[in-house]
């Protein structure tokens, strides 16, 4: 034995398990309208601090306040709670849908709905998201039929995917959806190439990649890093820290680096945090990132801060590793409540037309659930066929692939 | 008809598609101003510019990544990974990802990308530059996997890899690089200045994916060998004196089964040599395919000789490679059963 201290290994632990009060008061929330608004060329050295600090746009009484305010006029802004609300009763539906066995799986977007709807409206046609499984709100903001995206959850005979893929890996090139995987972080680095092939071509399009809090953990999110900052690409780097990778609280993830957006400032890229729950704010600083991508200033990264409301997919009960309250106790509120204020505070908007149009979306929805219905669901109905399973493994189907499908007789 | 070396023919094969088509960018470490560290990008870069040829940080996962982003844009990227050895950090995205990109998105998104990876033994580069890995891939749904034996067909297949709208892993025996090599490590090295296959044309042509080849018409025993294990077991017949015919499979996956069988059902007998290691190795499929479809036409069990199951050794480089002596005992063993 030598005197010498005995090491002990550091676990990190959330500061609440189930049973306890939930508490974020160590979040610090700054005031709506207080960080600054640089310039999009600005020099990343200059905006250390907007790593650390969360940019918000929505106050406490539902006031847009502060130099990201602007970025959206009323009408825009009402299409923005339109797409949340669509996305939101889209979940409650699909939920449903599972726990009626009319899919195997889902994965909700409770809480986090800004996120994507308002960062879709910060791109142009022709301009390529590489999501996660959970921004589907890049597909309803952008256009993409409902009734597709359920075909796809019901994998029935009208899936665009054709029944290969498991409930909401949607795909869409038209529609600048890339293909999801079921590997996190994947699609990170490759909406870098993405990006550095149209600069390669002189193009005028460019890439947002998306990964979650967890995910940053993994090797592709420092590939994507390293090859957005050496190459300048024009992508922007969107980080959705909602606090939880399925029961694994951010901080395990995150270790000792403060915020997900530090992470960005070893390697010399702008990195932003925002509030996630704040349409305005999310639209704002998104419309500054896609900006300094398509002037080839370079890659952005911007950090989301938002909460997972939900439970992590239809296999998943949160109430094993947070307390149940959690969500309401969380201090950046709603983001479809926090829209709906906002626009009833500058005269835009009223209680009664929000109910009006809450039960007209409804009445979309289901209407889109039936239709899809009549194609199928999983268990029941019109499915694809085995011949699809066949197809598409190569461009030109190989000798053995021929054989194996004719052993199974189609 | 010029001379070329297997570097240069594979370098010729990259000049060529970079010239034909805007589309064709290649990137890996060492790949731009250096030219490689085997010299098969020399050049490039100067000629096409560094958007067409470029450095890479060093970063498997990167680089495949990155150039499946580029093939779903549009472009062909063909890609560098320095030594087969170090693919693995690329694996999920080769096998989850580029295999995968047309099958999950119903023809949505598509990755015509090749990955060059310099692989083979014979060279004492110990255990992490001599790894043998087409295993890996020809076990993933959705790759092609090519290993030339010669100039001719390296160019020709690099060519057809390239113009393939699928991922194609390529991989380069670089212990034919320079010159052919039948595994006497004790005679002096030949190079490709005086064998036929060293003849490559200057212009574009295509040796077309998943077509084997006959090397050495024989009667007696087929030999299935790739890489390397070609040059090896054509002169393992001639020493031997055993009348085998060696087929230079070209393309693992996919597989010219019909040439194998073909031979099988006339020679009776089947040996697969390949420098990988034997257990779960490609040659246990070979070897299943051929009791398949050639069960009644076989006069002897189909063996295989192959890397011992260990990892690449250095010092006991030629103990561990299946040079001639090896393969030769086998064939004999072969044709007494």
């Amino acid at each position: 034995m030598t005197d010498g201290q005995r090491l002990s290994l550091h676990v990190p632990e959330p500061e609440v398990r189930p049973g306890g009060k939930p508490d974020f008061s160590n979040v610090p929330i700054p005031k709506a309208g207080s960080v600054r608004r640089p310039e999009v060329d600005v020099d990343p050295k200059e905006i250390r601090d907007l790593a650390y600090s969360i940019i918000r746009v929505l106050d406490r009484e539902g006031e847009a306040v502060g130099p990201w305010a602007g970025s959206l006029t009323p009408e825009e802004l009402m299409e923005g709670l339109k797409h949340m609300m669509l996305l939101r009763v889209f979940d409650s539906r699909m939920l449903m849908a599972q726990r009626q066995g009319k899919t195997s799986f889902y994965m909700q977007h409770l809480g986090e709905e800004a996120v994507s709807c308002a960062f879709r409206k910060a791109l142009l046609p022709g301009d390529m998201n590489f999501p996660t499984y959970r921004q589907a709100g890049l597909l309803i903001a952008g256009g993409y039929p409902m009734v597709e995206m359920m075909n796809q959850i019901y994998s029935n005979d009208a899936d665009p995917l054709k029944g290969r893929q498991l409930p909401i890996m949607y795909s869409s090139k038209e529609f600048g959806f890339f293909t999801i995987s079921g590997n996190l972080a994947t699609q990170y680095v490759q909406a870098v190439g993405w990006a550095m092939a149209s600069a390669i071509k002189n193009d005028t399009k460019i890439a947002a990649a998306w990964i979650g809090d967890g995910s940053t953990a993994e090797s592709d999110f420092h590939s994507a890093l390293v090859f957005a900052s050496t190459y300048r690409a024009p992508v922007v780097l969107n980080v959705v820290n909602n606090q939880w990778a399925i029961s694994t609280f951010q901080g395990v993830a995150r270790g000792g680096s403060g915020t997900f957006a530090a992470r960005g400032l070893g390697y010399g890229l702008p990195s932003l945090r925002v509030d996630g729950n704040d349409y305005l704010a999310v639209h704002a600083v998104a419309k500054w990132a896609a900006e300094r991508a398509r002037r080839n200033i370079g890659p952005t990264l911007v950090e989301y801060v938002t909460y997972r409301v939900g439970a992590h997919s239809t296999s998943d009960d949160p109430s094993a590793y947070r307390p149940k309250e959690e969500s309401e106790a969380w201090p950046l509120g709603d983001p479809v409540i926090r829209l709906k204020n906002h626009l009833i505070r500058i005269g835009a908007w009223s209680e009664e037309r929000h109910k009006q149009m809450e039960a007209e979306i409804r009445d979309t929805v289901v209407a889109a659930q039936k239709e899809a219905e009549r194609h199928g669901t999983l268990h029941s109905g019109g499915r694809p066929s085995m011949r699809d399973m066949f197809e598409g493994v190569y461009a030109e189907m190989p000798p053995h692939l021929k054989r194996q499908r004719q052993q199974a007789g189609v | 008809m010029p001379r070329m070396t297997m570097i240069e023919a594979i370098r010729s094969a990259m000049d060529v598609s970079m010239e034909r088509d805007d589309d064709v960018v290649v990137f890996g470490e060492d790949v731009g101003y250096f030219g490689g560290v085997f010299r098969c990008t020399q050049g490039l870069q100067q000629k096409y510019g560094k958007t067409r040829c470029f450095d890479a940080p060093i970063n498997e996962s990167g680089i495949v990544g990155a150039a499946i982003g580029m093939a779903a844009y549009g472009l062909k990227p063909c890609v560098e990974i320095q030594f087969a050895d170090y693919m693995y950090p690329a694996y999920d995205q080769l096998t989850q990802e580029a295999a995968r990109l047309r099958y999950r998105s119903n023809g949505d998104f598509t990755c015509g990308i090749t990955v060059r990876m310099p692989t083979g033994g014979g060279i004492f580069g110990g255990q992490t530059h001599s790894q043998s890995p087409e295993a890996l891939f020809t076990h993933v749904c959705g790759l092609q996997v090519v290993v030339p034996s010669n100039p001719y067909d390296a160019k020709g297949l690099l060519i057809a890899s390239i113009e393939n709208p699928d991922p194609v892993i390529f991989l380069e025996p670089k212990r034919l690089y320079n010159g052919p090599f039948d595994g006497h490590h004790d005679r002096p090295v030949t190079s490709w200045a005086g064998h036929p296959l060293g003849e490559v044309p200057a212009e574009h042509y295509v040796v077309p994916l998943g077509k084997a080849v006959v090397r050495r018409p024989g009667s007696a025993v087929t030999v299935l060998a790739y890489g390397t294990m070609v040059h090896v077991a054509e002169a393992t017949a001639e020493e031997t004196g055993i009348d085998a015919e060696v087929i230079d499979l070209r393309t693992l996956m996919p597989l010219d089964l019909d040439t194998i069988v073909t031979s099988v059902k006339k020679t009776g007998r089947c040996l697969v040599v390949h420098e990988a290691t034997l257990t779960s190795g490609f040659g246990a499929e070979l070897a299943a395919l051929v009791q398949e479809h050639c069960f009644y036409h076989l006069e002897a069990p189909v063996i295989r000789v192959a890397g011992w199951d260990t990892p690449y050794p250095h010092a006991q480089e030629w103990d561990y490679f299946p040079g001639p002596a090896r393969v030769g005992r086998a064939l004999r063993d072969m044709m007494e059963a």
